[in-house]
């Protein structure tokens, strides 16, 4: 660093600005070289140098992984002998290619972005702010900002995020606990400690059928044994396969499980009825979209390399304390929050691990409106699904998955990298919130 | 160096000779960033990959509405091929499914093609068209396919 205040500059360079400190950068791209996954502002864990994404707080994926593992354990170690030996060999075999399929499945929805959108940038952030600011003085914060788009003569209000400065696009929601604005955002899943999101819905989806399948082929197994794994079995089936139900009439209408909840799109207080914009009108052609339809990109670009001229990746975090979010919020009257909290604590009571003595954020019950993305009361009668409020676990160290995906969108932009160095933004203002000040944050539910 | 008078006849030649000297890196250094225009995504068709095609009035003295208008309109059908619906993508999809979705660690999606289509056009768009007009357009890809963002550089070198 010192030998570059004592270069010669070039007197073609004198117009522009800074150009010893653009040299000084370019010889320091060498030495402190930095990917994007680890300024990341959101609240992600990443291994394997950006080719693993997990959610901050994992659930109870372990105790999942463990769940399976062990079930699966006992069957082949007790049950197999013995089908072997009276029905075919193809019992463990079948067996042996459905959990690793439930098991790869699993890794692809917990290990997966889920369709994170990166946050804007100083300048898209200002232009944004520009177009809607009207006479506002700078001393308090505008009212919640929202925008009417009309989408197939449905009309769909897009909000603004104020932690990703951006009016969120159709059918994107912000997940509090990954601190994330994730597209077509589904919900956030404890059992699989990932969001459910566009990019890994239909990993989250091939998961909970094979396990049902999974469950079912072991407890028919089982009943012809007859022995105490038949109780285990039971439950897990009946809980699996409701949610597989309720996944297969999402999938079949193009709906999220946030949109079910909220009743988006049936009819709503008031409003006559809407109809789902996003469907194709078609059992078969929604269930191909949804599943089959083109893989998107991650968008977040993790092992991407910082830009040079960015001083504020090596900033201290600042604070987002979006005060104003709890109260733009709350859209519910206060008795229909209180029916939905009672509703939510009542299918509390049925999901074991999730205790409330959880998270630092578990204040969601009093405070803002969290039930809209807990427990998918009203469509599923059974399923201990995926909510919000989980018991936070230890960290989960994954194996290596190197994706190839990643090593190819590196080269991607090492074809442009005019690109890299010509974009210039004098700051971003990455936002990496400390874990402590989570506690401070009341639930913010999706929207 | 200083640019000689600037007459019709050799205003484009100096146009030219600036992108033939110089490179994008080199036009960002010699020109400061006056402002920058985002263009929006259009959701009138749903959560397909779309930009408004409406033209910014920034940059009326600048460039050509119909050419601008063309970028748009191809960028748009580029990112519609990406996302179409068709034999190829449910093959792909089914495929896929099929091998626990393990086949994306060896083979590259077709949205992934199409962006690399998608990055060679947009430069070449830069090469031809943005960069003697001292703009620069940034592929969306890096701004979370939310904008395009045009960044207006200061005509220095053109004396204005």
């Amino acid at each position: 660093m010192k030998s570059c205040e004592y270069q010669q500059i070039d007197p073609r360079t004198l117009a522009a600005s800074h150009p010893s400190a653009q040299r000084c950068a370019g010889q320091s791209i060498a030495q402190r070289s930095r990917r994007k996954w680890e300024v990341f502002p959101g609240k992600n864990r990443f291994y394997c140098d950006g080719r693993i994404i997990l959610a901050r707080q994992s659930g109870v994926l372990p105790l999942t992984l463990g769940l399976i593992v062990v079930t699966c354990g006992l069957f082949f170690a007790f049950d197999c002998p013995f089908l072997v030996e009276h029905l075919t060999v193809f019992i463990p075999v079948i067996g042996g290619v459905l959990f690793v399929f439930v098991v790869v499945s699993l890794l692809q929805t917990s290990l997966t972005d889920p369709g994170i959108l990166p946050r804007a940038t100083p300048d898209e952030a200002a232009d944004v702010e520009r177009q809607i600011d009207t006479s506002g003085s700078s001393s308090y914060r505008p009212p919640p900002r929202t925008r009417e788009i009309v989408i197939r003569e449905q009309v769909v209000k897009l909000k603004y995020c104020f932690t990703c400065k951006m009016f969120r696009p159709p059918r994107t929601s912000h997940c509090s606990l990954c601190d994330n604005c994730v597209e077509r955002f589904d919900h956030h899943c404890p059992w699989v400690g990932n969001c459910v999101g566009r990019r890994n819905y239909r990993f989250f989806y091939s998961f909970i059928i094979s396990l049902s399948f999974l469950t079912s082929f072991i407890f028919g197994c089982v009943i012809t044994h007859l022995t105490l794994q038949l109780v285990i079995c039971f439950f897990s089936i009946w809980s699996v396969m409701g949610l597989s139900g309720f996944h297969t009439y999402l999938v079949a209408s193009n709906l999220t499980t946030n949109e079910d909840i909220k009743g988006s799109w049936s009819s709503k207080r008031g409003a006559a009825d809407s109809v789902n914009p996003y469907s194709h009108n078609s059992v078969f052609t929604n269930c191909c979209v949804t599943l089959c339809g083109p893989m998107p990109p991650s968008l977040i670009d993790r092992r991407g390399s910082v830009p040079p001229d960015d001083p504020s990746a090596a900033a201290a975090p600042e604070l987002e304390l979006p005060p104003f979010m709890a109260k733009s919020d709350t859209r519910m009257s206060p008795k229909d929050l209180l029916e939905r909290v009672v509703r939510t604590s009542d299918l509390c009571l049925l999901c074991p691990p999730a205790t409330p003595k959880t998270t630092p954020q578990g204040q969601g019950v009093s405070a803002a409106p969290d039930p809209p993305s807990s427990c998918s009361s009203s469509s599923s009668p059974s399923a201990p699904g995926c909510w919000e409020r989980q018991a936070p676990c230890p960290p989960m160290a994954a194996p290596c998955h190197p994706y190839g995906r990643d090593t190819k969108r590196a080269s991607l932009h090492s074809i442009n990298p005019a690109f890299r160095l010509a974009s210039p933004s004098p700051m971003l203002s990455h936002t990496p919130l400390v874990v402590g000040d989570a506690a401070n944050f009341a639930i913010i539910p999706p929207h | 160096m200083t640019p000689p008078p600037l007459t019709p006849t050799n205003h484009r030649k100096v146009q030219l000779s600036h992108i033939t000297t110089h490179s994008l890196q080199d036009l960002r250094q010699q020109a400061a960033v006056a402002a920058k225009v985002f263009i929006q995504r259009d959701y009138t068709n749903g959560t397909v990959c779309q930009f408004q095609t409406k033209f910014p009035s920034e940059l009326e003295t600048r460039i050509d509405k119909q050419q601008f208008e063309e970028t748009v309109r191809t960028l748009n059908n580029l990112y519609a091929e990406a996302e179409k619906l068709g034999g190829q993508s449910y093959l792909e999809g089914c495929l896929a499914c099929l091998t626990a979705y393990t086949v994306f660690l060896c083979m590259e999606t077709h949205y992934e093609k199409v962006l690399k289509k998608i990055a060679k056009y947009i430069q070449e768009q830069n090469d031809k068209i943005y960069a003697p007009r001292g703009l620069l357009l940034t592929d969306p890809i890096e701004r979370g396919l939310r904008v395009i963002e045009v960044t207006l550089f200061e005509d220095r070198s053109l004396g204005r």
